[in-house]
C-alpha cells in the first residue's frame, strides 16, 4: 500500500514513538504530588517549553487539548466568548475546516478567489462591518494551510488588518505545523490550533497556543483545574510526549526572538518567507523533496486529464487537489485503494459521505467540488511512491471515463 | 522491625486511584496501531482507513461488553471528564432546546471535582444546581434523593465510585428512585468500571462516564455511554467532522481507543480473581499497620467499598509530613487533581471529618500490580514515618 494520505493522519515519526513509548512506562498522574505524579508532570512541561518554543508562543499559553478539533472549538469558545456579555462577531474563512465551521455556524464568512486565497478587501470591509453593526469587535478564524488543498492563507496580513481593528484572529495551524515553519507571535495571530498525528505524532493529542495577551481564558471541558483552570482532565502524558517530539523534528523556528521595532517589518516579509521555506523544509529529513514528488504526480495526473485546484497559490509541498472532469471522486479513490494507492476525496473527517467539498464550492469549481481528489505525500514518501501512482492514476482516468463515454453518448 | 522488608528499587506506587500503569498487554495491542497500521479510522475510502475502523470498532464492542451496552450505544472521548462534561451538560442543554420544564439538576457533596463543576455552571444557563450531602460512611440516603426529588428534576448524576474513598453507591437503587421521578440519571463510573460489575440495562442508567487510564489502559480516552432505548439525547460540547454520531467530533485517536478496548476485555476477563487479590492485600496492610499503630482509622464504609481503596486517618503526623518521610511510596491526600491544593478535602469534609484530621488523612490504592512486598513496604513505611522514625530504619532493617 502507497500511503498518499498524510493530510488525514501523518505516518508516526520514529522520535515521536520512542518519546511516547518512554513516556508510557511513566505511571504517574502528572497532577499528583509524588515521585511518580512529579515524573509525569516534568515529561508534560518539558513537552509544553518544546512546543511553545516551537510555534512562537509561551509555556504558559500553551493549553494541552485532546486534539485540534478541541482546540478549534476552545478557542471560538473562549475567544469568541460564546454567548456571554463579552461575546465577539465571528468571521470565518469559507474554507476552514469542520470543526471550525461547526464551533460558530452563524459567523459571517470571509470568501475566497478561485485558488482558495481569503479576500484580504473583503475582510477589511466585514471588519468595518462588524465595527458598524456590532459595538464589540470581531473574532476572525483562518485557515493557515487548507486540508484539502494545501493553499495558504495570507496570515500575517490578516493578523494585521484584525488587529488594526481591535479584531482578534484565530489561526488553525494543523495542516501547517510540521510542514512549514509556524510561529505565533511572527504571525501576528492571537491564537493557533495545533494537531499531534497531523505532525507525525499520536493521535489523542493537541493543543491551543495563545497569545499573552489573551490566554487567560475559560475552558471548555470543566475539570479538576488542570492546564491552569482552562482545560480539565488527566493529560494524555504518552500523547503529548509523542507530540513535542515529533513537532521538535527537523523544523529550525522560522524567526528568533526580536524586539517590537523589527516585528513589524519581519511580520510583513513572513508569508512570501513561508512560501519559500515551504519547499525546503524536507532537505532536513534526506528524504526526496516533498514539493518534486508533488509536482510530478501534478504531470502525471495532468497528462491523464486532471485539473489541479488551487495550483497557483502558494500551497504546502505535499498536497495537491486533483479533479478529473465528469468522475465522481469517491469512484476514483475506490479504483486507486485497489490498485493500493491511499488517498481520499477531501476531508477525512467527512469521508463516506456523499456531499461534495465545501472548500472547492467555495473556489467557485461548481461541479468540480464533487470530482476531486486529495493526495497528501506523507513525511516518508519516496519516489516509489511516485512510480506506483503514475502507474495506477492513468489506469483508473481511463477506465472510469470509458465507464462515463455511453452515458455522455 | 525485623519484620520491615528491604528497600525497593523502585518508588512503591499505591496510588491506583489518580492513575494506573498501562498494562503491557495493552501496550502490546496497541503498538501496531501507532507505527504500521497508522491509518486515521475515518478514512473509509482506502483499506488502512477501514483497518483502523473495524480494530476501534472492535474496541467498542469491549467496551460495550464490559458494563452491559450495545457497541453503539457507547461514545469515545478523550476521559472521563469529557464525559462527565458531555453528558450533564449535554443533557441540560437538550433540554433547554426542547422546551423541557424540568430545571433542577442533583448531584453529591462528594463527585469529581469535574461533575461539581459542570453542574454549578449550569447556574447560569438557568438551571438550579443541588448538591446532596451523605452519611459519615461516605452513602447517599436514598430517601435524601426521594425528598430533593420532590421538585421536577431534569437529572440526577450520583458516581458509582469515589475517588477518595472507594464508597461504592447503590446505583440500581439510586436510579430507580430518580427514574421514577421522570429524571435522567448520569453515573461517573471512572472509579467502578472493572473494579465491579457494572450493568447499564440491569441499573437503568441513561448515562455513564469511564475512563481509560484507571483501568491500566492508557492515558487520553475515555467513554461515555449513551443509552439508545429510551434514547436520551444530548448537544454535543463541541462539533466538526461529525464522528461518534455527531456526539464528539474529532480523528478517533484509534490506538488509544484500541488499547482502551483491551483493557475493558482484560478487566471483564480478570475482574472476579483480582478483585479478591487485591482485597487479601489490602486486608494484608491494614492488619499490619493496625498491628503498629492501632489507633489509624479507616473513614467511611468498609462494607461498600472497592476492594483496593483505604482512606486513613492517622493519629498524630499530616499526611503531607508522612508524604515527605516517605519518598519511596507512592500514596496521596486525595484526589490527584487536586494534590497540590492546601484545603481540607471536600469529600472527607463531606464526611464530617474536621479539617485537623482531613489534614492527617491519607489515600491508598492497591492495583493490579501490587504485590504483597510492596505493601509490607508501605505497612512498615508509613508506621515508620509516624513514629518519627527517619527511612533509613526502615531500609536497613
Amino acid at each position: 500500500m502507497h500511503y498518499l494520505d498524510a493530510n488525514a493522519t501523518e505516518p508516526l515519526r520514529p522520535t515521536a514513538r520512542a518519546a511516547m513509548l518512554a513516556a508510557l512506562e511513566v505511571t504517574g498522574n502528572p497532577s499528583s504530588v509524588h515521585g511518580a505524579g512529579r515524573a509525569a508532570r516534568r515529561v508534560v512541561e518539558s513537552a509544553r517549553v518544546t512546543l511553545a518554543a516551537q510555534f512562537g508562543g509561551r509555556p504558559e499559553d500553551l493549553v494541552f487539548t485532546s486534539g485540534a478539533t478541541e482546540a478549534n472549538a476552545l478557542a471560538i469558545h473562549a475567544l469568541g466568548a460564546g454567548d456571554g456579555p463579552r461575546r465577539r462577531r465571528v468571521i470565518l474563512g469559507a474554507t476552514e475546516h469542520d470543526s471550525v465551521r461547526a464551533a460558530a455556524p452563524d459567523a459571517a464568512v470571509l470568501q475566497v478567489d478561485r485558488q482558495g486565497v481569503a479576500d484580504l478587501e473583503a475582510l477589511a470591509e466585514l471588519l468595518s462591518d462588524a465595527l458598524a453593526n456590532d459595538p464589540g469587535p470581531a473574532l476572525v478564524c483562518l485557515i493557515l494551510a487548507n486540508n484539502e488543498t494545501g493553499t495558504l492563507q495570507p496570515i500575517t496580513e490578516a493578523a494585521k488588518l484584525c488587529r488594526h481593528r481591535g479584531a482578534w484572529l484565530h489561526v488553525d495551524a494543523v495542516q501547517a505545523a510540521g510542514r512549514i515553519p509556524v510561529d505565533l507571535a511572527a504571525l501576528g495571530a492571537h491564537s493557533l490550533a495545533l494537531s499531534s498525528h497531523k505532525l507525525g505524532g499520536p493521535m489523542g493529542a493537541g493543543a491551543l497556543l495563545l497569545a499573552p495577551e489573551v490566554s487567560a481564558i475559560t475552558a471548555l471541558i470543566r475539570g479538576g483545574g488542570q492546564e491552569r483552570g482552562r482545560r480539565g482532565g488527566t493529560p494524555p502524558v504518552p500523547a503529548i510526549a509523542g507530540f513535542a517530539a515529533a513537532a521538535a523534528f527537523g523544523l529550525p523556528r522560522l524567526t528568533e526572538p526580536r524586539d517590537a521595532e523589527t516585528q513589524h517589518d519581519a511580520a510583513t516579509s513572513c508569508d512570501a518567507e513561508i512560501a519559500h521555506n515551504a519547499a525546503t523544509i524536507r532537505d532536513a529529513d534526506s528524504l526526496p523533496d516533498a514539493a518534486t514528488l508533488r509536482d510530478a504526480i501534478e504531470r502525471i495526473a495532468v497528462n491523464a486529464g486532471a485539473l489541479v485546484c488551487g495550483g497557483a497559490a502558494p500551497r504546502l509541498a505535499n498536497t495537491t487537489c486533483l479533479a478529473l472532469p465528469g468522475v465522481r471522486a469517491d469512484a476514483q479513490v475506490i479504483a486507486l485503494d485497489l490498485d493500493g494507492i491511499a488517498v481520499s476525496a477531501g476531508a477525512a473527517c467527512s469521508s463516506g459521505k456523499v456531499t461534495s467539498s465545501h472548500v472547492l464550492a467555495a473556489m467557485g469549481l461548481g461541479a468540480l467540488a464533487g470530482e476531486a481528489i486529495r493526495v497528501s505525500l506523507p513525511w516518508n514518501a519516496t519516489a516509489a511512491d511516485v512510480d506506483a501512482f503514475a502507474a495506477a492514476y492513468p489506469r483508473m482516468a481511463a477506465r472510469l471515463r470509458a465507464a462515463l463515454a455511453p452515458r455522455a453518448a | 522491625m525485623n519484620r520491615v522488608p528491604p528497600r525497593p528499587n523502585r518508588p512503591v506506587y499505591l496510588d491506583n486511584q489518580a492513575t494506573t500503569r498501562c498494562d503491557p498487554r495493552v501496550l502490546a495491542v496497541m503498538l501496531p496501531w501507532f507505527s504500521e497500521q497508522y491509518g486515521n479510522p475515518h478514512s473509509v475510502e482506502h483499506v488502512m482507513g477501514t483497518a483502523a475502523e473495524t480494530a476501534a470498532e472492535e474496541a467498542r464492542a469491549h467496551v460495550a461488553a464490559l458494563i452491559g451496552a450495545e457497541p453503539r450505544e457507547v461514545v469515545f472521548t478523550s476521559g472521563a471528564t469529557e464525559s462527565n462534561n458531555i453528558a450533564i451538560k449535554g443533557a441540560a442543554r437538550h433540554a433547554l432546546r426542547s422546551g423541557s420544564d424540568r430545571r433542577r439538576i442533583i448531584t453529591v457533596a462528594t463527585e469529581h471535582k469535574c461533575v461539581m463543576e459542570s453542574v454549578a455552571d449550569l447556574k447560569a444557563d438557568g438551571f438550579e444546581p443541588m448538591f446532596l450531602p451523605v452519611r459519615p460512611d461516605g452513602l447517599l440516603d436514598p430517601e435524601t434523593l426521594r425528598d430533593a426529588l420532590a421538585v421536577p428534576t431534569l437529572l440526577v448524576s450520583i458516581m458509582t465510585v469515589n475517588n477518595e474513598t472507594g464508597v461504592v453507591q447503590d446505583i440500581p437503587a439510586l436510579a430507580a428512585i430518580a427514574k421514577a421521578a421522570g429524571a435522567l440519571f448520569h453515573t461517573d463510573a471512572a472509579q467502578g468500571v472493572g473494579k465491579v460489575p457494572i450493568d447499564v440495562t440491569a441499573w437503568k442508567v441513561d448515562l455513564l462516564s469511564l475512563s481509560s487510564h484507571k483501568i491500566y489502559g492508557p492515558k487520553g480516552v475515555g467513554a461515555l455511554f449513551v443509552r439508545r432505548r429510551p434514547r436520551v439525547r444530548l448537544v454535543p460540547l463541541f462539533s466538526g467532522g461529525g464522528q461518534e454520531r455527531g456526539l464528539r467530533s474529532g480523528t478517533l485517536p484509534a490506538p488509544l481507543v484500541i488499547g482502551l478496548g483491551e483493557a475493558c476485555r482484560l478487566a471483564q476477563a480478570e475482574m472476579a480473581d483480582e478483585a479478591k487479590r487485591i482485597a487479601d492485600l489490602r486486608t494484608r496492610l491494614l492488619d499490619r499497620l493496625h498491628t503498629e499503630l492501632p489507633e489509624v482509622r479507616v473513614n467511611a464504609t468498609m462494607t461498600a467499598r472497592i476492594p483496593g481503596n483505604l482512606n486513613l486517618t492517622f493519629p498524630t503526623v499530616t499526611a503531607a509530613e508522612l508524604m515527605a518521610r516517605t519518598p519511596d511510596l507512592c500514596v496521596s491526600t486525595g484526589s490527584a487533581c487536586s494534590s497540590a491544593e492546601v484545603e481540607p478535602s471536600y469529600v472527607l469534609t463531606a464526611l464530617g471529618l474536621p479539617p485537623d484530621e482531613a489534614a492527617r488523612t491519607l489515600r491508598i490504592g492497591i492495583g493490579r500490580f501490587t504485590s504483597a512486598a510492596d505493601v509490607d513496604f508501605a505497612a512498615a513505611a508509613l508506621a515508620a514515618a509516624h513514629a518519627g522514625r527517619p527511612m533509613h530504619a526502615v531500609t536497613q532493617a
